[in-house]
């Protein structure tokens, strides 16, 4: 998809975002804004599937998991505007009997989930077993994850990063949202990551790095990841995010991780993002 | 024991052991059936499988919390993972990931439970979980299967495969009675009546069944006739079997290896309380962990073992009358 129009898309998924946090009175924007442009390409551009018929079993298709489940708000976006569900629906974002959770579930049988997220840390080992399933069914469409940068202080990640690599499941393309902030402070503060392209590369795993902002750079990123596929080693891309992109007042801070704007403020934030689709 | 119980011993085995040849057998019937093991293949006896479908066996590591997401992971595109490494290790120490990406997700895994109880013995109380069976039965979704013997533990791996859901399978390390045919019904949530009685129904799951069944041959000396009712599935409950059961006799003893908070014996005196009040005596760990011993010593030590039943059995009698 022509890379503009991909923006175009980002944008309203941004408006989606602030929107469902707003109407909720809870949510995690902050998160959700910094991985929009990444999830918009995913869902328009990059995946492998057939969001009119979401078969919880992907025979042949890519599959997703967002690891860091509380930016579902961008996910629910992104699967709504592609057409896994109404887009009205993003308006029971958090209410009472909605089938979108705070954070991600099945039980509601939402199309285009397949696992539950929100408690840290999972989505890896989920997706390497995944992984290991279609090779034995084989069958070659891909497993994406995303992940926090803070969720890399979850001891389990860093069991599937060495299982992935000592048993060479190739077929795995996680992306980790290098934004440096989770709800506490900076990353740094919190519990720095160290250097953290080289951790992956001594846990066995082929490292890219990208621009989560730029939509060109993170094209021909992907499209090495995806060539590295087969090789013998999981794929990890450590994409540069700012939290809060495209909101001003959102941006520079951890502030908005997980609040939600007041009338006023999600006014100001609409005003910075050009509604390109149509607002739900 | 010198009584004479109302079944024959047709052996002695390990329950993991039969679990080890359940697997063999429905990997070689289902060929959707793959494997996962944390480092205890010899201990769970996944060796044949191992050996049989090296291509469908998955050594993870020491690292059970990959394990369980890895096999939440392989339902996606319809792998029946089973999950094999020690009770303690497949829950308490997983429970989060269990809940979240097993139960919540409600995938089709097989978590399969060895050297649960005190009768893991010698290694103490790091690895001797008693309270697996109450924090499996609390999660939504979750089947818990809690077989008595070999044949039956055999029969229950086999059965797994053919259920639609996440199950947990909890069976043990030492060498037990074979008891039970192996071309014995086997039902899923169905309750074997063992031993019809009218004075008082003793419900027992796992180890503890051959025990009540002991138990039941020392009371019938003392002219004391009890039901005895091998609870194998703790959840979903066979409350049928139950309330037959103590309609019959008016009172119940729950006899299990695992701690008496949260374990069968709360699930049956729930269904007791709600459907028709009868005296209840328990026969459970009372809220302390194990220590190091043989299995034999810990089963007295704890008051778990035959005499323990026997007791309760003329405690619950007294109560009634």
């Amino acid at each position: 998809m022509d890379t503009q129009e991909l923006y175009g898309i980002s944008t309203q998924v941004r408006r989606d975002i602030v929107r469902m946090v707003a109407g909720a009175s809870s949510g995690h924007p902050g998160g959700s804004l910094g991985c929009a442009d990444f999830m918009t390409l995913l869902y328009f551009d990059v995946l492998k599937h057939t969001p009119s018929a979401f078969d919880m079993n992907a025979k042949n298709e890519d599959v997703f998991y967002l690891s860091n489940g509380h930016i579902s708000p961008v996910w629910y976006s992104v699967l709504a505007r592609s057409g896994y569900f109404p887009v009205p629906e993003l308006a029971t974002f958090r209410k009472l009997s909605s089938r979108l959770q705070g954070h991600p579930s099945t039980d509601k049988n939402i199309p285009g989930v397949r696992m539950a997220s929100g408690s840290l840390g999972q989505g890896l080992s989920c997706a390497i077993g995944t992984a290991l399933t279609k090779k034995l069914n084989g069958d070659d469409a891909l497993v994406y994850t995303l992940h926090g940068d803070g969720e890399l202080q979850e001891g389990q990640i860093w069991e599937a990063a060495m299982y992935g690599a000592a048993n060479k499941v190739d077929n795995v393309i996680a992306t980790i949202d290098y934004n440096g902030r989770q709800i506490d402070g900076d990353v740094d503060d919190v519990l720095s990551l160290g250097n953290l392209s080289q951790k992956w590369q001594a846990f066995g795993w082929q490292v890219l790095e990208m621009n989560g902002h730029d939509i060109d750079d993170m094209k021909r990123t992907l499209a090495k990841a995806q060539s590295f596929v087969g090789h013998g080693k999981p794929i990890v891309i450590i994409m540069t995010t700012e939290m809060g992109q495209g909101v001003d007042y959102m941006m520079g801070t951890h502030k908005w991780h997980g609040n939600f704007p007041n009338p006023e403020q999600l006014e100001i934030a609409l005003n910075q993002l050009e509604e390109t689709l149509g607002d739900y | 024991m010198t009584t004479t119980t109302a079944f024959e011993v047709l052996g002695k085995k390990d329950t993991r052991s039969g679990f080890g040849e359940g697997l063999l057998e429905i990997g070689k019937k289902n060929k959707d059936v793959v494997a996962l093991c944390a480092d205890l293949t010899g201990s769970l006896k996944m060796n044949a499988f191992e050996d049989e479908f090296p291509e469908r066996f998955f050594q993870v590591g020491i690292a059970e919390a990959n394990m369980m997401g890895m096999a939440a992971g392989m339902t996606i595109g319809g792998k029946i993972p089973y999950t094999g490494t020690f009770a303690n290790f497949s829950t308490g120490r997983v429970y989060d990931q269990i809940r979240q990406s097993i139960a919540y997700s409600n995938k089709n895994v097989k978590i399969c439970a060895s050297h649960a109880g005190l009768t893991l013995g010698e290694d103490g109380a790091t690895h001797q979980i008693l309270e697996d069976i109450g924090l499996m039965k609390m999660l939504p979704n979750m089947t818990v299967i809690v077989p008595c013997d070999f044949n039956q533990t055999k029969q229950a791996t086999m059965a797994i495969a053919d259920f639609v859901g996440p199950v947990y399978l909890r069976f043990g390390r030492p060498s037990v009675p074979i008891f039970m045919k192996p071309d014995a019904d086997f039902v899923i949530g169905k309750a074997d009546v063992l031993i019809e009685g009218t004075d008082v129904t003793i419900i027992a799951c796992g180890h503890l069944v051959w025990k009540a069944i002991e138990a039941a041959a020392i009371l019938a000396e003392k002219g004391i006739s009890a039901e005895v009712i091998n609870m194998h599935t703790i959840k979903p409950l066979d409350v049928q079997a139950i309330l037959k059961s103590v309609a019959k006799t008016g009172c119940v003893v729950s006899a299990e290896e695992h701690m008496i908070n949260g374990g069968l014996g709360d699930s049956v005196a729930q269904v007791i309380i709600q459907n028709n009040p009868v005296p209840q005596e328990y026969v459970g760990v009372n809220d302390t962990f194990g220590e190091s011993g043989t299995p034999d010593e810990l089963l007295v030590k704890y008051n778990i073992d035959t005499p323990n039943i026997v007791e309760a059995a003329q405690k619950v009698l007294q109560r009634k009358n």
